[in-house]
C-alpha cells in the first residue's frame, strides 16, 4: 500500500498551521508520513495540548497539605484521611454531545470513568453540568432528552450513581451545548496508579474492546473547531459507547490492581492510542514502540494511520512488570476481557510504530508534549462589554404582583425542579448516597469510616458573560458556599474551562479573567484545583458561548451524620437570613425571566465575608445547630424561601417571614447578593446559634417561623406552598413536552 | 445464615446486596459466580440488580443460561428460598421460576425514586415477617419493570396467592396514580406457587439503613432467617 504524500494543504485539512507544518518538519528534518502528520495533528490539537490555555493555567493553586495529585494526571487526588483518598475529575464532551446527543453524552461519562478507576480508585459517584440553548429553540427539547438519555443509559447500567449536577438554558447555548461529566472515586492511598510508562523491555498490554473505525480525529476535528453548518458532516467523529464493557473493565481492572503486577496504566480517551502511549511514555521519561499488527480490531483492513487514531471506547493501555503478561491476561480472561501485548518500553525517548514490518510513525516524544507548540495568544476585553454591564434601576418598574413573580421564576427551566432529569438516573447504586439530587450538595457517605464527602457542581455563565473575573470566583465561593451549607468542608475542586475560539481576543480575554478571578476565591477560601480540562472552540457561525468556567468542588465532613439539607423540617422552627442583602439586580434571573434583560454587573462577592459564612455555617453544623440550611443563588431570598417550603422529598411546609430593609422591594425580594444562606432553627437551639452568630461577627436576622401552608412574606405576597409544588415540579417535563411537539 | 449472592458480568448491586447481608444484618455472604455450578452450599439465595450481560438482548435473558442458573434452578425446585430484585426479578421471569414478564416502563424512560409497595402476602419465605396490608417504602430504579401477564396467568396468581407486592399511594391504595411504570394490576413483585421464590421491581438492599433513607426493606431478609 503506497502512502499518502504529504504537504501543507494536507496539514491545514488537519487543522494544522503553516507555522505547525513548518515546525514538524524542522523538527523531524523530513517531510512526515501521512500517519505521522495524523500523530502530529492530534497531539498538537488544542484539546490535547493546551496550547492556548498551559501559560495561564499555572496560576491556579494546586497544591496544598491534603493534595497528594494536583493536575497533570488523569485526575486529581485528595487525601481524605483514614488512608483513603478522593480521586476526581470533570471533562466536557461538549461537541460530540451536540452532533449525537445521545452517545456523546454517554461516552462523556464512560471517559471520565476511566479516567477515575484508571487511577486505582472505585468510581462512588458521578455530577453532571449541562447547558442547553434556549427552551424554545427548535433544537433544545430534543438534545435534552438525548443527552439525559446518554447520561441515565450509560452511568445506570455501568453502575455509578449520579448523584447530582445541574441543568441551565440560556439562547448563548443554542448553536453549542456543553455536557461537563464529572467522576469520583475512593482508592486506597497506598495503592494509586499513575499513567507511566517506565522500565525499559516491560510490556505495553491493551485490553478491553477492539479497535474500530470510530471517533477519527473526534479530539483534533471535533473538539478543536468552530462549529459550522457542515458540523454535521462530522457525525462519525462521534463514538459510541458500550456501558457494559466499560462496566466489567472496571472490575477487571481494578481487580487486576489488587496485585503487583503493573507500572501503568491510562485510559485511550481523546485521540485514543496515540495519546495514550505518548502520554505514559513522557511521563516516564522513557520511549516506547507498538506493533500495530497486533492490535485486536472489529475488521480486517484498517489502515494504520485509522489505528492510530481512532477514538473507540472501553479500551486501556497497561505497562506491565516484565513477566507478569501472562498473570494480567488470566486477570482480564476471568471477565472475558481480551488483552494483549502490542509493544514495549524502550529507553529512546521516541514513539515508534510499525505495520506490516515497516516503521511508519518515528516522533520524539518530547516533540509531541513538552515541546508541543504554546501560544501567548491576544486578549483584549470585548468593545462593547461596558455598555452590556449598564443597568439603570431607575428606569426598572416595580412588579404588581409578586406572587406571581415568584411562580414565573419558580417555573423558569433554569429555577424550576430538576426531577424529570434526575430521576432518570440511577442515584442510589454503591449504597452510599445520604443526600440525593435536589438540595444544595451531594452527600455520600464512605463505608470505610464515619465520614461523609459533599460534592457540587456550579457555575453562573449570565455572571461570567458580564464580568468572568467576578463570575468565576463566584462560582468557586457558591460551590464551597453549597459544601459549608450541607456541613462539609470545602477542600478541591476540578475546572472544566468552556470557551469559545481562543484566537478571537476578547475569547482570550475572558479566559484569562475567569483563571484570575478563580485564583483569587480558590486562594482566600483556601481550595486547590487538582484536576479538569479546557474546552475552547464552542461556537457556531462565529458565535461564542457565555464563558462557562464550572466548578465541582469537593468537601469532608468528618461525621456524615451531621449532613445539613435544603429544605424545612418541622413547623414552629425559626427562619434565619446568615449574611446582608444590597440592592443587586444586574444579571440576575429576575432581571432575565421578568423584564427580559440580561445586563449589569453581577453582585458584589467580598470573600472574607464569604469565608466566614462558610466557617460559621460548618460550626453549626457539626454542632447540630441547623434544621435547614440553604445557599440563596438564583432568584434570591424569595426563591431560597420558596425552595425551603418546597423541595423536601416527602413534606411540603409554609412559611411567614417579614424581610426588611429599604432596599427597593424587588431587590429584597429577588436579588442575588452573595455570601448569604437561609436556615432554619429549632427553638431549643436557637440560642447557641444566636450566640456563635454574634461572636463571629457574621451579620444575620430573624425572618420568621416556618408554620402553615403558605409561604408568607408580609407585605409582598401570601402562596399556597402545596400549589406552588406542584407548578415548580412539573414546570420543566411540561416545557420540554410542549416543545416537542 | 447462609446466602449466596450471584454475579453475572454487568450486575451492579451484587456488593450492596452483600454489603445488606453481612454489614447490616450480620449474615454470611457468599459470592457465587455466573460460571460456577458450585452453590458451596448457601441457604438461601440473591439474584441482584444491575445490567446482566448488559441486557443488550431482553433483560435477563442471556443471565438466564449462565452456569450458575442450572443449580439455583435446582436449588429453587428443592424449595430453597430465593430472591430477585430488579434484574433478578427480570431473571426469574425469563428463567420461568416466576410467572409473568417485564416490559419498559410506560413512560419508556428509566425511573429512579422511593415508592411505597402493599404486602399483599405473608406466606412467601420473604414476607413472613411482614403484616398483610402492611406499607414498605422502598426505592426502584429500572428502565424495564412493567410487569405483564396474560389472563390466565393474572387470575392464577391471584387465586394461588402470589401477588407479593403492590404499589401503592400513601394512604395504601393500589391507584392508577401511584403505579409508577404502567405495571398490570400495580403488581411489584410476585411469587412461585410453593413461596420460596420471590421476585419484585424495587431494591430492598437498598432500604435497610435510616442513613440512606429508611429501613423497611430488612423485612425481606429476616423474614428468612429470623
Amino acid at each position: 500500500m503506497a502512502s499518502i504524500p504529504v504537504d501543507l494543504q494536507l496539514a491545514h485539512d488537519h487543522g494544522l498551521s503553516t507555522d505547525e507544518y513548518e515546525r514538524i518538519v524542522r523538527t523531524l528534518e523530513r517531510t512526515p508520513t501521512f500517519e505521522e502528520l495524523g500523530v502530529f495533528s492530534v497531539m498538537w490539537s488544542e484539546h490535547c495540548s493546551y496550547k492556548s490555555s498551559r501559560r495561564f493555567l499555572r496560576r491556579l493553586p494546586t497544591t496544598g497539605p491534603a493534595i497528594l495529585q494536583g493536575p497533570g494526571e488523569n485526575a486529581g487526588i485528595v487525601d481524605i484521611g483514614d488512608g483513603l483518598a478522593a480521586v476526581f475529575k470533570i471533562e466536557s464532551h461538549n461537541h460530540p454531545s451536540f452532533i449525537e446527543p445521545y452517545h456523546g453524552a454517554a461516552t462523556g461519562v464512560g471517559g471520565i470513568l476511566r479516567d477515575v478507576f484508571t487511577m486505582g480508585a472505585r468510581p462512588v459517584a458521578s455530577l453532571n453540568s449541562l447547558r442547553f440553548g434556549a427552551m424554545t429553540h427548535p433544537r433544545t427539547a430534543q438534545l435534552v432528552k438525548g443527552v439525559v438519555g446518554g447520561i441515565g443509559g450509560y452511568g445506570n447500567s455501568v453502575g455509578v450513581p449520579t448523584v447530582g449536577g445541574e441543568v441551565y438554558f440560556n439562547a448563548g447555548y443554542n448553536g453549542n451545548i456543553l455536557v461537563n461529566a464529572f467522576t469520583l472515586g475512593i482508592a486506597p492511598t497506598d495503592r494509586i496508579f499513575r499513567a507511566t510508562a517506565a522500565g525499559v523491555g516491560n510490556p505495553v498490554i491493551y485490553v478491553g474492546s477492539r479497535t474500530g473505525r470510530d471517533g477519527i480525529h473526534g479530539a483534533s476535528l471535533l473538539a478543536s473547531r468552530e462549529f459550522d453548518d457542515k458540523s454535521e458532516e462530522l457525525r462519525p467523529a462521534v463514538q459510541v459507547g458500550d456501558p457494559f464493557t466499560e462496566n466489567i473493565l472496571i472490575e477487571a481492572c481494578l481487580s487486576l490492581m489488587r496485585q503487583d503486577l503493573i507500572i501503568g496504566i491510562q485510559d485511550m480517551g481523546a485521540a485514543g492510542l496515540t495519546s495514550s502511549s505518548v502520554e505514559m511514555a513522557d511521563r516516564g521519561k522513557a520511549g516506547i514502540v507498538l506493533d500495530l499488527d497486533t492490535i485486536p480490531t472489529r475488521e480486517a483492513g484498517i489502515p494504520p494511520y485509522e489505528l492510530l487514531l481512532s477514538e473507540s471506547q472501553e479500551r486501556m493501555l497497561i505497562v506491565a512488570k516484565e513477566g507478569c503478561e501472562e498473570a494480567v491476561q488470566d486477570v482480564f480472561a476471568t471477565w472475558d476481557l481480551q488483552a494483549v501485548v502490542i509493544g514495549e518500553v524502550t529507553d529512546d525517548g521516541l514513539f515508534r510504530t510499525t505495520w506490516r514490518g515497516e516503521e511508519v510513525v518515528r516522533i520524539p516524544v518530547a516533540a509531541l508534549t513538552s515541546q508541543a507548540p504554546a501560544y501567548e495568544r491576544p486578549a483584549a476585553r470585548p468593545a462593547d462589554l461596558t455598555a452590556q454591564q449598564r443597568l439603570d434601576l431607575g428606569a426598572l418598574p416595580l412588579p404588581t404582583d409578586y406572587a406571581a413573580v415568584l411562580t414565573t421564576l419558580l417555573t423558569t427551566p433554569n429555577l424550576a425542579s430538576k426531577e424529570w432529569v434526575y430521576r432518570q438516573y440511577d442515584f442510589l447504586v454503591g449504597g452510599n448516597t445520604v443526600v440525593r439530587p435536589g438540595s444544595d450538595a451531594a452527600i455520600i457517605r464512605l463505608k470505610a469510616s464515619d465520614k461523609g464527602l459533599g460534592i457540587s457542581v456550579d457555575c453562573n455563565s449570565r455572571y461570567c458573560a458580564l464580568d468572568p473575573y467576578r463570575g468565576a470566583a463566584i462560582a468557586v465561593a457558591e460551590s464551597a458556599r453549597n459544601l459549608a451549607v450541607s456541613g462539609a468542608r470545602p477542600v478541591a475542586l476540578s475546572d472544566c474551562l468552556n470557551f469559545g475560539n481562543p484566537e478571537k481576543p476578547e475569547v482570550m480575554w475572558q479566559f484569562v479573567q475567569a483563571i484570575d478571578g478563580m485564583r483569587a476565591a480558590c486562594e482566600a477560601l483556601e481550595v486547590a484545583v487538582v484536576s479538569g480540562n479546557v474546552s475552547f472552540y464552542n461556537e457556531t457561525d462565529g458565535q461564542a458561548i457565555p464563558p462557562t468556567p464550572t466548578v465541582a468542588m469537593v468537601g469532608i465532613m468528618d461525621a456524615v451524620t451531621h449532613h445539613v439539607t435544603q429544605w424545612f423540617k418541622h413547623p414552629g422552627d425559626l427562619i434565619v437570613l446568615l449574611g446582608e442583602t444590597h440592592e443587586e439586580l444586574g444579571a440576575s434571573e429576575y432581571l432575565a425571566a421578568i423584564h427580559h434583560q440580561e445586563c449589569g454587573r453581577p453582585p458584589r462577592l467580598d470573600l472574607e465575608r464569604e469565608k466566614l459564612l462558610q466557617q460559621v455555617c460548618l460550626r453549626a453544623a457539626q454542632a447540630g445547630l441547623f434544621s435547614s440550611a440553604h445557599d440563596v443563588a438564583e432568584g434570591g431570598l424569595a426563591v431560597a424561601l420558596a425552595e425551603a417550603c418546597i423541595s423536601h422529598p416527602q413534606q411540603t411546609l409554609g412559611a411567614r417571614v417579614t424581610l426588611t430593609g429599604d432596599l427597593r422591594p424587588d431587590a429584597l425580594l429577588f436579588g442575588e447578593s452573595q455570601s448569604r444562606a437561609v436556615v432554619s432553627v429549632r427553638p431549643a437551639n436557637w440560642e447557641r446559634l444566636k450566640a456563635l452568630l454574634r461572636t463571629s461577627g457574621l451579620p444575620f436576622s430573624v425572618l420568621g417561623e416556618v408554620r402553615g401552608t403558605d409561604l408568607e412574606i408580609v407585605g409582598s405576597m401570601k402562596i399556597a406552598t402545596a400549589a406552588l409544588r406542584q407548578q415548580w415540579q412539573t414546570a420543566l417535563a411540561q416545557q420540554l413536552l410542549t416543545v416537542a411537539t | 445464615m447462609k446466602w449466596g449472592v450471584v454475579t453475572f458480568p454487568g450486575s451492579n448491586d451484587d456488593r450492596d446486596s452483600v454489603y445488606c447481608l453481612e454489614r447490616v444484618l450480620g449474615q454470611e455472604a457468599v459470592p457465587l459466580w455466573h460460571k460456577d455450578q458450585d452453590l458451596h452450599g448457601v441457604e438461601a439465595i440473591v439474584l441482584p440488580g444491575g445490567f446482566s450481560y448488559g441486557d443488550y438482548l431482553r433483560c435477563g435473558a442471556v443471565a438466564r443460561f449462565s452456569p450458575v442458573m442450572s443449580s439455583v434452578m435446582a436449588f429453587a425446585r428443592a424449595g430453597g428460598p430465593v430472591l430477585g430484585m430488579c434484574n433478578g426479578f427480570q431473571i426469574l421471569c425469563e428463567s420461568g421460576l416466576l410467572p409473568g414478564a417485564l416490559v419498559r416502563n410506560r413512560s419508556l424512560a428509566f425511573i429512579c425514586e422511593w415508592v411505597s409497595v402493599r404486602v399483599e402476602t405473608t406466606r412467601t419465605r420473604f414476607t413472613a415477617r411482614c403484616a398483610a396490608g402492611e406499607c414498605l417504602s422502598l426505592p426502584i430504579k429500572h428502565g424495564e419493570g412493567c410487569y405483564v401477564a396474560d389472563e390466565a396467568t393474572l387470575k392464577a396468581l391471584q387465586d394461588n396467592d402470589q401477588v407479593v407486592f403492590r404499589y401503592v399511594n400513601r394512604a395504601g391504595e393500589a391507584l392508577e396514580s401511584a403505579n409508577p411504570n404502567g405495571a398490570v394490576q400495580n403488581i411489584a413483585g410476585v411469587a412461585n406457587t410453593g413461596g420460596n421464590v420471590v421476585g419484585l421491581m424495587p431494591h430492598p438492599e437498598h432500604a435497610v439503613e435510616a442513613l440512606l433513607g429508611g429501613e423497611d426493606g430488612r423485612k425481606l431478609f429476616t423474614s428468612v432467617f429470623a
